[in-house]
């Protein structure tokens, strides 16, 4: 069993490796099989893995691979391995990452047929899923961290994989600097975890805090107040790894840039898998996070307003995959709003249920993008249902997901979030009610998306030509079942997330309209929107043209934009470090040292003029400095 | 003496190369290539066979020979070897090998006087990294500026002379200060016991008290600055590596730098125990502000070599400030730092070789969108490049992480500040990837050669190899 644990990530690992050493030379049907079929391997072993997880003692399976080096500090030896641990938290990781990502594959590998370089995709995707994995299954935050960075190697060549697009390559750049600062972060949050603790290994970190933690309750000596400070900022530097990864304010802006690349990358990497390994960092860490209600509290207010934020943005957006993505940060803001109000299960399990349904509707859009020849703007479709009717059953799914509406899974998973807001410690009223707001930010955009899209009338003059192969229907009709019927797949976190500290009990009385309120918002949204975007549904009058425009309002196309981060980085750091950059070109300490050589050089010249050979010039000096001896010594 | 042998053997297979080049056109780059094959089997076997016969780890220097050289002074011939100089040393004969091969088509003219150097060169280093005795230490430090020098002057690019006059310049200028500090030290030995000595070993047992020793530790620190190097004494490097041929540019960066370090720990940290602590606070000051600043330059070169050059300042920053963080993970990964940056830099620089011998430029604006045309090429640029920002997985993080870990028990705002360097080692490989493999395709390249795919292929093995098992390299167990 501890062999099939080993082995997890090396299927995908040889199949990249024969992908990269014979790229070109494989044809079509031979790179696809062996880079699906990896996958279909590791979605085997994972459910060998579930099964026997379950059925294990502890519900704890672990294999160390390797002795990788070893760490010290004064307190002692700590060893760092390559060795994996699988819990219910990484299996839940392992399931979602396996099996979106064999359907994605799967889809992938019909979708990017014609491409010239479909089996370097195909490898990077494989290669994606091998550092995700390292990053869900590692034991240690710097095996976590190979991961982490593998995946955003991957992010950064799969957004750039059509790098021929100036745009691409800078889109990818943007993504992986970003991420990178966020990344930065982490790293010196990693340098005062081992500093405090003298252990990088997560469940030792996490004992160990804990303890200190509960040892202070009775006594609180000096030092582990000067450990609480160290906790207070090792979870909010740990915090900060997360936010770049996972889009979260500040370090948001790199995620709709991201959209370059090739949908299928789109839907595994920003929205099913990658984007949300900030919350799996955060839900690993727990044990830390927990111990400083004031960052969980940040944690909570960083999700909330990157929620409320990313859905207004995505109301103003006209490209259909930016709507989704703004989308997906938002649900990502859900997942962090959940961790910082201790609703650790209800996060993960809106990852859960969120790679689903956004990697239905990703993969969904990218057949209507590619039916319409690559249109991926929202004013030019419309009146899609009848053309599209698959895509657009489909479709719906996904988005009455993703608004939660009651009996999908999106529904189970966001109402639990939204129940453990109101009485938590560290949530409180004012967060639920941002909750509230959010979903009814969703349901408005989600409807505007659809009656852009599918209904009125065509704005287009082509004719579609929808992908009809069996195997690409046969994925994205799984998805639609799973983001249906994935709300009922039972999910014990609790072993994973009992923890020796006492958190204090819930003080605050809900009141009894909660429920009610969080199940009708989707549909108030639904109803706004109905009337509000009246011409997007309907199709014009006989006679009358009415040609459905996006605004050009001032607010509306700063919303369009992000709400101006872009442009405030860009000052503010872009733009400065550019510049010094340019002015100082050639190196000032260079030019210091330089002078020396000009200095010499000058006296070189200098006295070559002087010693021209001319004997008048000879004799004129001569005379003139008898003169001068002459006047000194009689002075 | 083995090892003596070892040297002279490379002398005299240099200048048998030069020779037989003039008779058999060719022959030099095959002579050069064997010898260092064989010569490198030579000296690991002899370390194998000296470990097991003496029962010895190398933890301690080993002396191999002292023999009497200048009576009057009582300077010898004295030579030692302990892990840290066995690591560089094997770091030396790989890269070596690596230099003759990329030297295999670049070098067209003087093709016997090339190796005669290159192997000269090679016998320099070698010799600095055992030598123990000062006045012998500072000969082979000459010995390998020279041939170094006329590599940069005959076969480098366009401002060649300017460049080898530079490097030239500031090399000596730093070293007579390290004489003038040897001599001094020198004679505080024979103030003190009565007798003058430059052997490394007596000096260890001297004990000069701090106001003398600052000043002492000042001659060596200088030099060895200048050649690691660190701001503000690093703007000869630009220019030489730029300029330099290819294998130059490997060498230099590769090993050369490497010397630098080396002399920080063996002639700075060891002999002037004290005077190092108290300096640490500057030195390391020096250590992040190259770091920083040496990621920022890279960020605004347009020159495929000037930006890997920058790079390298950066790199070496983590090492100067690992060794005087005075810590033994610190400690530990400078070593790691100095052999993956010896590797990866080496291979970028290999890589803007065979990007110069295919479009005769070195200009990023020259360069776009070659993956198209060479795929195989891209893809080890994109891991070397990902080597230099420090990816983990390859050698490069290993050393910086432990570096990082060790930095920050002692010095925390150094680390968060030298942690910044990621960002910026970040952007410039970013620029340095994107501006020559990606956007449009500007030309058709040809893609990798098998010569060349042994070149990339082992360099990036040893990467790897390091990365993912660096108890390869800390078996060694390395402490301060």
């Amino acid at each position: 069993m501890i062999v099939l644990l080993a082995s997890l990530p090396f299927y995908p690992l040889v199949s990249f490796l024969v992908l990269i050493a014979f790229g070109k030379k494989l044809s079509w049907q031979l790179a696809a099989i062996i880079s699906v079929s990896s996958i279909a391997l590791t979605v085997l072993v994972s459910a060998i893995l579930l099964f026997e997880l379950s059925a294990s003692q502890n519900q704890v399976l672990t294999v160390n691979l390797w002795h990788w080096f070893d760490l010290t500090n004064q307190m002692g030896t700590s060893e760092v391995n390559m060795r994996f641990y699988l819990d219910g938290l990484s299996a839940v990781m392992i399931s979602v990452v396996t099996g979106v990502g064999f359907l994605i594959h799967l889809f992938a590998a019909i979708y990017m047929k014609t491409d010239a370089n479909f089996s370097r995709f195909m490898a990077y995707m494989n290669l994606f899923i091998v550092a995700m994995l390292i990053l869900v299954l590692a034991d240690n935050l710097v095996l976590l961290y190979l991961g982490w960075e593998g995946v955003g190697l991957c992010s950064f060549l799969l957004i750039g994989f059509w790098y021929q697009e100036k745009s691409n390559i800078l889109a990818a750049r943007k993504a992986f600097i970003v991420t990178r600062i966020g990344d930065t972060s982490m790293v010196i949050g990693l340098l005062l975890l081992f500093n405090t603790f003298g252990e990088l290994n997560i469940k030792a970190v996490t004992t160990l805090a804990q303890q200190g933690h509960n040892l202070a309750a009775g006594s609180s000596p000096v030092s582990s107040a000067e450990q609480a400070n160290d906790i207070y900022w090792i979870a909010l530097l740990l915090l900060g790894g997360a936010v770049g990864k996972s889009a979260q304010l500040p370090l948001q802006t790199w995620l709709p840039d991201a959209m370059a690349g090739p949908t299928p990358v789109s839907a595994l990497i920003h929205a099913a898998t990658m984007v949300t390994v900030g919350v799996y960092l955060i839900a690993r860490m727990h044990g830390i996070f927990l111990l400083v209600p004031e960052v969980m509290n940040y944690v909570a207010w960083l999700g909330a307003s990157t929620l409320l934020l990313a859905g207004v943005a995505a109301l103003a957006q006209t490209d259909i995959k930016r709507v989704l993505a703004y989308s997906t940060m938002s649900q990502i803001g859900y997942m962090m709003l959940a961790l910082g109000a201790g609703a650790w299960s209800a996060g993960v399990f809106h990852l859960m249920t969120h790679a689903f349904f956004k990697a239905l509707l990703f993969l969904t859009a990218g057949a209507v993008i590619y039916a319409l020849h690559h249109q991926q703007n929202l004013f030019k479709m419309g009146g899609l249902f009848k053309k599209l009717p698959f895509e657009t059953s489909l479709f719906v799914v996904g988005l009455i997901c993703l608004m939660a509406l009651p009996g999908t899974s999106g529904f189970f998973s966001k109402e639990a979030i939204i129940a453990q807001l109101w009485s938590s410690s560290t949530a409180g009223p004012m967060l639920w009610w941002c909750a509230i707001l959010g979903a009814l930010l969703t349901s408005i955009y989600s409807c505007r998306l659809f009656f852009l899209a599918f209904l009125g009338t065509a704005r287009f003059s082509e004719n579609t030509h929808p992908e009809k192969s069996t195997l690409l229907r046969s994925a994205l009709i799984v998805l639609a079942l799973l983001s249906l019927f994935g709300g009922l797949i039972p999910l014990d976190l609790t072993l994973v997330f009992s923890t020796v500290i006492q958190t204090p009990l819930a003080q605050l009385i809900e009141p009894t309209w909660l429920h009610t309120v969080a199940i009708i918002t989707p549909f108030i949204g639904i109803l706004f929107s109905w009337f509000y975007f009246k011409n997007y549904r309907l199709s014009p009058l006989k006679g009358t043209k009415h040609n459905i425009q996006p605004s050009k309002g001032k607010f509306v196309v700063f919303c369009r934009q992000g709400l101006g981060f872009d442009a405030c980085y860009n000052a503010l750091l872009v733009k400065p470090y550019q510049w010094l950059a340019q002015i100082n070109k050639h190196d000032i300490f260079d030019q210091i040292i330089m002078l020396n050589a000009g200095y010499v050089n000058l006296w070189h010249d200098s006295l070559i003029f002087v010693q021209n050979g001319s004997l008048r010039w000879y004799l004129a000096a001569f005379g003139l400095a008898i003169m001068l001896l002459l006047g000194v010594s009689l002075l | 003496m083995t090892l003596s042998l070892i040297m002279l053997a490379l002398l005299i297979t240099g200048a048998l190369a030069w020779r037989a080049e003039r008779y058999w056109q060719g022959s030099a780059k095959w002579l050069a290539l064997m010898s260092l094959a064989l010569l490198a089997i030579t000296f690991a076997g002899f370390v194998i066979n000296y470990a097991i016969s003496h029962n010895n780890d190398f933890a301690q220097l080993q002396v191999l020979s002292r023999i009497n050289w200048i009576k009057t002074f009582n300077i010898q011939y004295s030579i030692a070897l302990d892990q840290l100089s066995i690591v560089l040393i094997a770091l030396t004969w790989l890269l070596a090998i690596i230099c003759v091969l990329v030297s295999w088509r670049e070098i067209k003219r003087h093709v016997g006087f090339y190796y005669f150097n290159l192997l000269l060169t090679i016998a320099g280093i070698i010799g600095v990294f055992v030598a123990v005795d000062m006045f012998l230490f500072f000969f082979f430090w000459e010995v390998m500026l020279l041939p170094m020098t006329a590599i940069i002057a005959i076969w480098g690019h366009e401002k060649r002379y300017f460049a080898a006059l530079k490097f030239f310049i500031f090399t000596q200028v730093s070293s007579l200060l390290m004489l003038v500090a040897i001599i001094a030290t020198g004679y505080f030995h024979l103030l003190q016991t009565g007798q003058l000595s430059f052997y490394y070993l007596d000096w260890l047992l001297l004990d000069i008290p701090l106001e003398i020793s600052q000043y002492l530790m000042l001659g060596f620190f200088i030099a060895f600055a200048v050649k690691l190097p660190s701001v503000p004494v690093h703007s000869w490097l630009p220019d030489a590596h730029t300029q330099a041929p290819t294998a130059g540019s490997v060498l230099l960066a590769g090993v050369l730098l490497k010397t630098g370090a080396y002399g920080l720990i063996r002639f700075v940290i060891f002999l002037f125990p004290q005077a190092s602590v108290q300096f640490a606070p500057i030195a390391a000051t020096l250590a992040v502000v190259s770091i920083v600043y040496g990621a920022k330059m890279a960020f605004a070169q347009q020159d495929f070599k000037r930006l890997v050059a920058y790079s390298s300042i950066s790199h070496m920053g983590f090492v100067m400030l690992a060794l005087f963080a005075f810590n033994s993970m610190a400690y530990q990964g400078a070593i790691v730092t100095m052999v993956a940056h010896g590797l990866s830099s080496a291979a970028l620089f290999a890589m803007a070789g065979m990007i110069y011998q295919r479009i005769h430029s070195r200009d990023l604006a020259d360069m776009g969108g070659f993956w198209q045309s060479a795929p195989r090429m891209g893809g080890f640029a994109l891991a070397f490049a990902g080597a230099a920002f420090g990816l983990p997985g390859l050698a490069n993080f290993i050393g910086e992480f432990l570096s990082l870990v060790g930095v920050f028990q002692v010095m925390p705002e150094f680390a968060i500040i030298a942690a910044l360097g990621l960002i910026g080692s970040a952007i410039y490989g970013m620029v340095l990837f994107q501006a020559s493999f990606q956007g449009a395709p500007k030309r058709e390249i040809i893609d990798l050669q098998s010569r060349e795919l042994i070149i990339c292929g082992s360099l990036l093995l040893m990467l790897l190899a390091i990365g993912l098992y660096p108890m390869l390299l800390l078996k060694f167990s390395f402490g301060v």
